[in-house]
């Protein structure tokens, strides 16, 4: 089945996870801009991250044929670091217009402090500015259930923001609800031990439905399983969900939320195979 | 909602085993703790009471002890935490049609 991995942090990973991932079925990934392992010393060091994101990694993507898009922004644990992060947010407007970028992402809150809550609101702001898309970091553990209430409590104070043109991530049991009843759209993380599991996201999507919501390795520097969307898939058919059920889960509902970005542009994968098969010289077929 | 597609007796099959695995795992960790020196200090911990707290959960009927017991490991939320933390002069200037 062809799938679409909704947040993966593909710098982090090797090339041959690009073609283990387009194996396995995957046709686009999205990525994020996030933490690096340590806070970056400069607005420069982020200019040449949005470089990587923008020209470099739908380069090596397609390698694999897959299409790459990506999200910009400097993430919440940086945040902390508000001189910085105004710095960060100053330069977004000069890359994001490039082809494949579908907003402001991934921005939220890591540890709900002062800072970060400020840094959000200033992120939403450049979004509704811009007239882009936003995707959400929920934080983790024992932070998640109060830093994902106050990330709503934000966007719901901003009457400009629409739901349905937000992705809230990350979200588990506790907080799948408060981000569907409010009419955002959610996806659920497969991340070894701090996240969900195949399991537990199949009795998610079981409890709430399939509508405004999708599934993602986050695979990143981090343990963590690049692969993780097919354990997703294997498990709905295990249970003797239809292949249809599962296709909007995984292919569709990502689909629908890309293309409310102005942007966003995506080949069908038989429409690629085909163009790529009529590119082939005659004796290669 | 989704109606699940297995019957109950089908997904106790497939998952018994698993299940008795995981409650081993748990067991086999408390009697470490309380086999190891300080075992009252762990008790004194407030994370063990959570954990008690987590296992008493599983103990009890419904459809939503996943979500409860997140709800224990889970930092209290303040409703007026925006008050606090966003002074006019912090927050981002906004149109002047946004209240905040």
């Amino acid at each position: 089945m062809y799938y679409i991995d909704p947040h993966i942090h593909m710098v982090s990973r090797v090339t041959d996870d690009y073609e283990r991932i387009a194996r396995m079925g995957c046709v686009a990934v999205s990525e994020p801009a996030f933490w690096a392992g340590f806070d970056r010393g400069s607005v420069d060091g982020f200019r040449d991250y949005f470089r990587q994101l923008t020209e470099f990694e739908p380069k090596r993507a397609g390698w694999s044929g897959i299409q790459h898009y990506t999200w910009l922004c400097i993430n919440a644990k940086e945040a902390e670091n508000v001189e910085l992060s105004r710095e960060v947010i100053k330069m977004i407007p000069e890359f994001i217009n490039k082809p494949g970028v579908l907003g402001i992402g991934e921005i939220g809150l890591n540890k709900n402090t002062k800072n970060e809550s400020i840094i959000f609101q200033e992120h939403v702001q450049l979004a509704m500015q811009l007239d882009e898309l936003i995707l959400i970091h929920t934080p983790h553990l024992q932070d998640k259930l109060k830093g994902t209430r106050m990330i709503i409590d934000m966007l719901m104070s901003d009457r400009r923001v629409q739901p349905e043109r937000v992705l809230i991530d990350h979200v588990e049991e506790h907080t799948v609800g408060l981000a569907k009843e409010e009419g955002f759209w959610c996806a659920m993380t497969l991340y070894p031990i701090t996240k969900c599991t195949p399991s537990r996201a199949a009795d998610i999507i079981e409890a709430y439905g399939d509508d405004r919501i999708m599934v993602n390795s986050a695979g990143d520097w981090g343990p963590s399983n690049p692969i993780a969307v097919p354990d997703f898939i294997q498990e709905l058919r295990k249970r003797g969900h239809p292949e249809s059920k599962i296709k909007k889960i995984v292919y569709d509902n990502p689909l629908e939320f890309f293309r409310q970005c102005r942007r966003f542009e995506f080949t069908p994968p038989d429409v690629l195979a085909d163009a790529v098969s009529a590119a082939e010289p005659v004796s290669a077929k | 909602m989704i109606a699940a597609v297995q019957t109950s007796p089908e997904v106790f099959e497939q998952t018994f085993l698993l299940v008795r695995a995981r409650i081993l795992e748990i067991a086999a960790t408390l009697d470490r703790l309380d086999r190891a020196e300080a075992a009252e200090s762990v008790r004194a911990d407030p994370r063990f009471r959570q954990i008690q707290q987590g296992l008493e959960i599983l103990l009890s009927d419904g459809f939503h002890r996943a979500a409860q017991i997140q709800e224990i490991f889970s930092d209290q939320y303040d409703p007026t935490w925006m008050k606090k933390y966003l002074t006019t002069g912090e927050r981002p200037a906004l149109s002047p049609s946004v209240p905040h």
